[in-house]
């Protein structure tokens, strides 16, 4: 088997909540691949099966050719994860954590510094391994957590949440750990985020997933591409309709609307067409008052297929039961 | 099935937790002390029947906060358990290919250490308090009997702990379980003196066995002959165990 990942029609059911359900896909070896999606839509559960940590209700699945069912420890053995909260034992130093855990997985002495030492210089925190966790910043938990997934040479690694409730700084510092670690170690990393920016930068293929099923799968320029391209709105004044005309001729317009002095386009390449669309403004006699250039980002994938903002769903979980909101965002 | 470097790690986290948290330590041994220095010497000329002649109240009851000690202390750091694997490094360790029986041992094996570590300091304070212990070999039974009651102490909150979902149960199982099973064990005053209904809880609950045989090793009073302590308490401590082992097991395969 070529794929790191293959899942088969997954279910897990809840006390009759289905938290995941019947999920198919497969991630190749060395992908990054994220699953994107509010809280609750079934992320973490999925991680979880896979880790088997949790037994699924119903499908298959397969992490680096083992069976989640039938062959648990080998699968433990290839993978490395990282949990939404933090599972450091914090009274503990960051090296000791390691040692624990390289312990645990058979290594021996001399392999054990050997591993520590790489893992360490990996997330930058040589100088502070032999501080107590309990001192560590936020980041630098996430870090140590890292470093410690990465120990036993796992051919995949699962992040759940990897940034959750860091600054944007030490987001950036994560994200391009993460990057590196999959450049350059071969590993194949799943991760789970709520972040749109987040899973735009990282992932070659996004899953996005509301309510436990897969809305879409795809790469996130593909994804983008499916809601039409980039979008242009243009103010303009006198000879609004001989432009509409000319712009309507030109093969790299997809589609245009024109009333009353605002025009809106959409195209590829948004940014390099605008300078075009001016010329021939100007050769036409019309005056552009203002330029608007929006390119859609995967908040409106996510808007395009559930018919809701993601962050909606995080807001409302704090105002009160999510069916009525999510229901009169659907009527709309 | 069983990896013995997971027992070991685990015990070694447990050991290096202890030695760094003074302020534990100390606070474990206060409650004993308190009870010893206040109510021991306040006490001390108080004869209770069943009691013993000429031994006075603190020697009588410093096996009974030994017992307390370890009744205590062995119960929440099974109970503990809950707590490490839901926002803790057992989570982790859920995940590491290791059997399930191993982590158990080694968590075992590691709160054990600790509590009878924490036992014998107070077994050492309360010579200060005039109590005497007549000798190595009775040193050496009252040892076992610890054990024995650190053992099933443990299994107990191990049990808790894979019943409940989380921490919120806690204070029920202090209140109802844990402070009953000490009341009743004997540890301040003579059993026998019981009305019998309530005679009957005490001989229900392990810990009078394990204080009972404790006083027999170092004060040579029991009620019940030693091999019948030892015995019970063998049995309790094989029970507890492993269907603690067996709930552990159970509740972490099907989450």
């Amino acid at each position: 088997m070529m794929e790191a990942i293959r899942v088969e029609k997954l279910t897990k059911v809840f006390d009759e909540v289905i938290a995941v359900n019947q999920i198919s896909f497969d991630v190749a070896q060395g992908e990054l691949f994220g699953l994107l999606g509010p809280n609750g839509a079934g992320k973490t559960t999925t991680i979880n099966i896979l880790a088997t940590l949790l037994k699924p209700t119903s499908g298959r699945a397969w992490v680096a050719g083992h069976d989640i069912l039938t062959e648990r420890n080998e699968v433990r053995r290839s993978i490395g994860i990282v949990f939404q909260e933090p599972a450091l034992d914090i009274k503990l130093t960051g090296r000791e954590n390691l040692e624990f855990h390289a312990m645990m997985y058979g290594y021996s002495r001399a392999e054990r510094q050997a591993r520590i030492r790489e893992v360490l210089s990996l997330v930058d925190l040589e100088d502070k391994a032999d501080l107590l966790v309990e001192k560590y910043s936020g980041g630098m938990k996430r870090r140590l957590e890292i470093a410690r997934g990465l120990i036993h040479q796992p051919r995949v690694l699962f992040l759940d949440e990897p940034t959750l409730g860091l600054d944007a700084q030490t987001r950036r510092h994560i994200w391009d750990y993460i990057k590196r670690l999959n450049e350059e170690k071969k590993v194949t990393i799943i991760l789970t985020t709520h972040y749109m920016e987040e899973a735009d930068y990282l992932c070659e293929r996004v899953a996005i997933m509301d309510q436990g099923v897969f809305v879409a799968l795809d790469k996130p320029n593909k994804l983008k591409d499916l809601l039409g391209g980039d979008v242009i709105s243009l103010e303009i004044e006198n000879k609004g309709e001989s432009l509409t005309e000319k712009l309507k001729s030109l093969a790299w317009v997809k589609s245009l609307t024109y009333s009353d002095g605002f025009l809106s386009l959409t195209t590829e390449m948004g940014e390099k067409k605008i300078p075009e669309i001016i010329n021939l403004a100007r050769q036409e006699g019309a005056a552009v008052k203002s330029v608007y250039l929006h390119k859609p980002s995967l908040e409106d994938v996510f808007l395009h297929f559930t018919g809701r903002s993601i962050r909606d769903d995080v807001a409302s979980e704090r105002k009160g039961p999510p069916h009525a909101h999510r229901r009169s965002w659907r009527h709309r | 099935m069983i990896s013995w470097t997971a027992v070991y790690v685990l015990w070694l986290r447990e050991m290096k937790r202890f030695l760094r948290a003074r302020s534990r330590l100390i606070g474990s041994l206060a409650m004993p002390v308190f009870f010893m220095a206040f109510l021991g010497l306040g006490l001390n000329r108080m004869y209770l029947p069943g009691m013993g002649q000429n031994i006075g109240y603190l020697s009588f009851i410093v096996p009974g906060i030994i017992g307390m000690s370890l009744l205590f202390s062995s119960t929440i750091s099974g109970l503990s358990d809950l707590w490490d694997r839901e926002f803790g490094f057992l989570k982790e360790i859920m995940v590491a290919p290791v059997s399930r029986l191993s982590i158990v041992l080694g968590r075992v094996a590691g709160g054990a250490s600790v509590v009878m570590l924490q036992a014998l300091l107070i077994l050492f304070l309360s010579l200060f308090f005039g109590f005497k212990i007549p000798g190595l070999f009775p040193l050496g039974q009252a040892l076992l009997f610890m054990i024995l009651i650190s053992l099933t102490f443990l299994g107990l909150g191990l049990i808790f702990a894979s019943l409940m979902k989380d921490m919120q149960g806690f204070s029920l199982v202090m209140n109802f379980v844990i402070f009953p099973l000490f009341f009743l064990s004997g540890a301040l005053y003579p059993i026998q003196n019981l009305p019998r209904a309530v005679r009957f809880l005490a001989y229900l609950d392990p810990l009078s066995y394990g204080i009972d045989g404790l006083r027999w090793s170092l004060l040579q009073i029991s009620l019940f002959p030693w091999y019948f302590d030892l015995a019970f308490m063998v049995i309790f401590c094989l029970f507890m165990l492993s269907l603690g082992a067996f709930l552990f097991e159970k509740v972490e395969s099907a989450v």
